[in-house]
C-alpha cells in the first residue's frame, strides 16, 4: 500500500544556514502526526517543502509515492494547507472564496460540496458576508473549509487554532477529528497547544534546531520523559538543546 | 515632535529604497518635461495641423499604463490580501497562472480605459478611434508590453517579495522619457537614443503621429514594434519562471505577506 506522505532525508540550507537537517518521517493513511517544537526549529520549512513552496536542498518528500519535485502540480490535488499566518481574499464573500477555491481544484457538483461544507462548519449564517469582516473564529472556519475543499489525502495543518477562543478551537478539534474518521486523512499537525497534541495526534515528533530530537506516542515521550503532560516533555526537550 | 521627525527620520536612513524613491520621481519628471519643452522650442509649428495628438498619445501611453499596472495589481493584491500561498499551493501550472492574470488585466484594462475615451470626444472633440484600424494594431503591440512590463514586475515581487512593490509603480514613468510619447526620438541625446531604439514604444507612437500627422500607415514601425515585443515577452516568461525557480530556493513564496 502506497503511503500517503512520505519525507526522506529531507534537508534546507538557505545560505549557510541549516533550516532542516536530513529529516525522514511518514504520515500513514487515516494518521495524524503531530510536529512540535520552539519557533524557528523548521517546523514552517518542513511544511513549506511538502507543499512545493521550497525546494529541498536535499531528500525528497514522497505524496502517495511520488516525488513532490517531479510532478508538483498535479500531486498539489493531493494535498491542502491551513496557518493562521495565511487568510483567503478579504473583499470576497464567503461563497466567492470557497467558489474561487473550488474552480482552482477543479471540483465536481462545486455547489453540493459549500453546502455540505457549510452545514459542517457552521458557514451558513454568514456565508453571504464579506470575509474580512468576520470574526477571526468566523474566518478559522472558512479557511479550513477551503482546506478540505478538495478532500486531500495529506491535509497540512500548521497552528490551526491559535488565537481561537476555547470554544472555536474545540469545534476545530473535533471537526478534524470526525473528518479524519469519515475521509480517512492524514493529517500532519503542526502546534504549539500541547493537549490538542495529546488530544489529536497518534504520533509526535519533537523538532529542535532543524532536527527530529525525538518521536514517538504522546504517552510514550510522556513515560520516557518522566513527565506528567506533553507540555513538560515540550520544555525538558527544548531546554536541555539550549 | 522632534520624537515623531525621528520615527520617520529613522525609517528613511535606513532604507536605500525609501531615499531612491524620493529622488526618483522628481528626477524623472523633470526629464520628462525638460525633453517636451525642448522639442516645443525647436518645432513649435509641428502640431499645427493635427488636433490632438498630444492627448492620442496620452490614452495610448494610458493603455500601456493600465495594462501594466493591471497585471502588477492582480498579483500585489494577492499579496496585500495574504493570499499569495494560497494561490501557490493550488494545482495551477505557471502558464496558467500568466494566461489568467493576462485576460484579467485586460478586462481591468479596458474598464479603466473606455470612459476616459468616450468622454474625449464631447470634451475635447476628439476620437483615438479616428486611427481606424491601425489602432487595433497599436493597442495590442502597447498591451503586449504592458503585460511584458507586468511580467518583469511580477518576477520581482516573487523574487525579492513585497519590497519590490515600489519598482512596479515607478518601472512605466521611468519609460516614459525614453519611449518617445510626446516627440520624436531626434529631441534625446544620443546615448538616450540608443537605448529608446531598443523599446517597442519610440516606434509605436512615431507611428501613432505619421499615422495623424500624414494620414499613412509605416508597416515597418509596426513590424520593428512587434519583433521587439516578441522577444521582450519570451524574456519576461523566461524571467517569471526563473524568478519563480530561485523563490522557491529561498523561500520568499511561504513568507510573502507575512
Amino acid at each position: 500500500m502506497t503511503i500517503p506522505l512520505e519525507v526522506i532525508d529531507l534537508s534546507k540550507t538557505y545560505d549557510l544556514k541549516e533550516a532542516v537537517r536530513n529529516i525522514s518521517f511518514k504520515v500513514n493513511e487515516n494518521e495524524i502526526i503531530g510536529i512540535l517544537g520552539p519557533n524557528g526549529c523548521g517546523k514552517t520549512t518542513t511544511i513549506g517543502m511538502i507543499l512545493g513552496l521550497l525546494k529541498p536542498t536535499k531528500g525528497k518528500v514522497l505524496v502517495n509515492g511520488i516525488e513532490i519535485e517531479k510532478q508538483r502540480v498535479e500531486l498539489l490535488n493531493e494535498l491542502n494547507f491551513i496557518s493562521p499566518y495565511i487568510e483567503l481574499p478579504k473583499k470576497l464573500t464567503v461563497r466567492q472564496n470557497l467558489e474561487v477555491y473550488g474552480r482552482l481544484y477543479d471540483i465536481k457538483d462545486l455547489r453540493i460540496k459549500i453546502d455540505y461544507l457549510s452545514e459542517k462548519l457552521r458557514l451558513n449564517e454568514f456565508i453571504n458576508k464579506i470575509t474580512g469582516e468576520l470574526s477571526s473564529g468566523q474566518k478559522n472556519r472558512v479557511s479550513l473549509a477551503k482546506s478540505v475543499i478538495n478532500d486531500p489525502s495529506v491535509l497540512l495543518l500548521d497552528e490551526p487554532t491559535a488565537s481561537l477562543d476555547p470554544e472555536t478551537g474545540d469545534f476545530v478539534r473535533s471537526f478534524l477529528e470526525e473528518y479524519q474518521k469519515e475521509k480517512k486523512t492524514s493529517i500532519l499537525l503542526a502546534s504549539h497547544n500541547m493537549s490538542e497534541v495529546e488530544r489529536l495526534c497518534s504520533s509526535v515528533l519533537m523538532m529542535n534546531k532543524g532536527s527530529i530530537i525525538d518521536q514517538g506516542t504522546p504517552r510514550e515521550l510522556i513515560k520516557k520523559h518522566g513527565r506528567r503532560n506533553m507540555e513538560e516533555v515540550f520544555l525538558k526537550l527544548t531546554r536541555d538543546l539550549i | 515632535m522632534y520624537g515623531l521627525f525621528l520615527r520617520h527620520f529613522y525609517l528613511i536612513k535606513s532604507s536605500l529604497p525609501r531615499v531612491l524613491d524620493l529622488i526618483y520621481w522628481p528626477t524623472i519628471q523633470i526629464i520628462l518635461w525638460g525633453f517636451i519643452s525642448k522639442f516645443f522650442s525647436i518645432y513649435s509649428d509641428y502640431y499645427n495641423n493635427t488636433l490632438g495628438i498630444i492627448l492620442t498619445c496620452a490614452i495610448l501611453y494610458d493603455i500601456l499604463f493600465r495594462s501594466s499596472i493591471s497585471f502588477n495589481m492582480l498579483f500585489l493584491e494577492e499579496i496585500w490580501s495574504r493570499n499569495f500561498t494560497n494561490l501557490f499551493i493550488a494545482p495551477l501550472k505557471l502558464k496558467e497562472i500568466i494566461i489568467s492574470l493576462i485576460f484579467t488585466a485586460l478586462i481591468r484594462t479596458l474598464i479603466g480605459l473606455v470612459p476616459a475615451i468616450i468622454l474625449t470626444s464631447p470634451l475635447f472633440g476628439i476620437s483615438i478611434l479616428k486611427l481606424g484600424f491601425p489602432l487595433l494594431i497599436l493597442f495590442l503591440s502597447l498591451y503586449i508590453f504592458g503585460i511584458t512590463l507586468g511580467l518583469f514586475v511580477s518576477s520581482g515581487l516573487m523574487r525579492f517579495g513585497p519590497s519590490f512593490e515600489n519598482i512596479a509603480w515607478s518601472s512605466l514613468f521611468l519609460l516614459a522619457p525614453l519611449g518617445c510619447i510626446y516627440y520624436p526620438i531626434e529631441i534625446l541625446p544620443e546615448f538616450f537614443q540608443l537605448i529608446a531604439k531598443g523599446l517597442p514604444l519610440v516606434y509605436i507612437f512615431d507611428e501613432t503621429r505619421n499615422i495623424l500627422i500624414n494620414g499613412l500607415v509605416d508597416y515597418e514601425n509596426i513590424k520593428q514594434a512587434y519583433l521587439l515585443n516578441l522577444v521582450y515577452l519570451i524574456f519576461g516568461i523566461g524571467l517569471f519562471y526563473l524568478s519563480f525557480l530561485r523563490a522557491r530556493i529561498k523561500g520568499t513564496l511561504i513568507n510573502m505577506g507575512e
